[in-house]
């Protein structure tokens, strides 16, 4: 189904699970020095279980499930700020997640100065940042105030420009949690065209979202993970089918 | 570019060198843009506790003080202000950083590195005043000032090494910025700041002789008040406190930061 293993633009995850201490909360010493006693006092929630897959390049796959399904962890997962418990995952190339207000973001900088910085975080060198700017700025549609702090943007400046980044940055494996619904109906459309353009230029995506349409209209596959199980995987409109079918089930 | 349980991986292929300097001046410009006297304000603190100083214990006080007293205090407070500000907020910079450490895979160390070396722009200011009111007061400059870069830059990678460890320990345990705080405060009356080494008696000396704040201070005193460089043994102890210094940070980081995700 994917590629090579490691070419750019390839990802695998074979049978990964991963899990996380509870009560990972509490900082105090005195829970500390607890812990240290009595270590059966710690206990591990499983938030991914035996999760497998594989995208290959050029392939978008979205991510659906409740809150809690485990959609954030394996998006993480994949940009490599976690590590698993067991299991592998394999991804070709460089990595780049659009970032939410916060991860780098400073509401006292500049939209320039941000988008600098975001795009150093993306993995650009000083050179591609500089040969880039013009592109993404003129992406963003926030020209006429690159120049002043982020903190006289709308929220959908802001998000504006940090898809411009993301895109821009054009890394091999785009990963995208939740935060779509960028700008208007213009700048969606605009959106929609350079994650295309992006796929065909081979460039993998992964989105978590719980807009349904945008993973219909964005994605070829898709994976509907519930506490942690993957538990159906296949075309966008199967998966987003038996998805819905559930939901109102339960209901 | 595969990762598992057993082998972890470097995620992140950016240029660290560039994101080093972004994440300095970032650093550095959110701190001053609004502030409408900017970076004048890290010359406004040490002039007025210079001030302070020398009308306690200089006029109030009174009695025998070492000569050029204001040089002297301010030889003392450069250095002091660096490590409180530069171990505070190197301290604090994981925890603070977490909305990045939770989703970008930069190479962690650079972020504590940050925030030390970010207050070293503050810090060259600092020393340039200082230098200014030495020549004020008539001193000339000699070979010797050509060791204070050099005593300082060990001094900064003490303070990295430091800061590498104790921003690591803070994420697991919140009350450490207390300690720093606490620490901080204790360190302005053991360090000597608005005394003289000499009057130390010898029984207390083992105090001072192990403090590379302490040295810092001894050693840009030599510098500039004495014109001549500082002894060779305090030298060798500032490499040896930032070497052991930034192995042990760099050790208690690396074995700390797997778990940073999930107790930021």
């Amino acid at each position: 189904m994917s590629g090579p293993a490691n070419a750019n633009g390839a990802v695998r995850f074979d049978r990964v699970t991963k899990s996380f201490v509870q009560h990972a909360g509490r900082k105090l010493l005195r829970d500390r020095i607890a812990d240290m006693v009595s270590p059966s006092r710690r206990r591990r929630l499983e938030v991914l279980k035996d999760v497998s897959f594989a995208v290959a390049p050029g392939e978008s796959l979205g991510l659906v499930g409740p809150n809690g399904a485990g959609k954030s962890t394996l998006l993480n997962l994949a940009a490599g700020v976690l590590e698993p418990d067991s299991g592998t995952i394999e991804a070709g190339g460089r990595v780049g997640a659009l970032l939410e207000l916060g991860a780098g973001f400073h509401l006292d900088l500049t939209g320039a100065e941000n988008l600098r910085i975001q795009a150093v975080l993306m993995g650009l060198s000083r050179r591609e940042t500089h040969e880039k700017f013009e592109e993404i700025v003129e992406f963003s549609g926030v020209r006429e105030f690159i120049g002043e702090p982020l903190r006289t943007y709308s929220y959908g400046m802001i998000l504006r420009l940090a898809f411009a980044v993301a895109v821009g940055a054009a890394p091999d494996v785009l990963l995208i949690d939740e935060m779509i619904g960028v700008g208007d109906q213009a700048f969606q459309e605009k959106a929609h065209q350079k994650i295309q353009e992006l796929r065909r230029a081979g460039h993998t995506i992964l989105l978590a979202s719980h807009a349904e349409d945008l993973i219909a209209s964005l994605c070829d596959r898709a994976m509907w993970l519930e506490r942690g199980r993957a538990i159906k995987i296949g075309t966008a409109q199967e998966v987003l089918a038996a998805y819905r079918n559930t939901a109102t089930a339960e209901r | 570019m595969s990762t598992s349980a057993r082998g972890p991986r470097q995620r992140w292929t950016g240029d660290s060198l560039y994101l080093l300097e972004n994440l300095i001046l970032k650093d550095f410009r959110v701190r001053y843009r609004n502030m409408s006297l900017g970076v004048l304000w890290s010359l406004i603190n040490p002039l007025v506790m210079m001030g302070v100083l020398t009308f306690i214990f200089g006029r109030v006080f009174g009695g025998d003080r070492p000569p050029l007293f204001p040089v002297f205090v301010l030889c003392g407070l450069v250095p002091y202000n660096f490590f409180t500000l530069a171990f505070l907020s190197g301290t604090l910079s994981i925890v603070n950083s977490a909305p990045l450490v939770k989703r970008v895979p930069v190479p962690r160390e650079i972020i504590p590195v940050v925030a030390v070396l970010s207050h070293v722009v503050h810090l060259l200011i600092q020393v340039a005043l200082l230098i200014a009111f030495a020549l004020g007061y008539g001193l000339r400059p000699s070979a010797a000032w050509l060791w204070l870069p050099v005593v300082w830059i060990l001094y900064v990678i003490f303070l990295c090494g430091l800061s590498l460890g104790s921003s690591a320990i803070n994420v697991y345990v919140r009350d450490t910025r207390y300690l720093v705080e606490s620490f901080n405060m204790v360190l302005f009356y053991l360090v000597p700041i608005f005394y003289s080494f000499s009057i130390i008696p010898p029984r207390y000396a083992a105090i001072y002789q192990f403090n590379p704040v302490a040295a810092m201070v001894l050693a840009t005193r030599n510098i500039l008040l004495d014109g001549k460089a500082p002894p060779l043994s305090l030298v060798s102890n500032l490499v040896v406190v930032a070497g052991f210094t930034a192995a042990l940070g760099l050790l208690i980081f690396s074995r700390l930061k797997p778990r940073f995700y999930e107790h930021i």
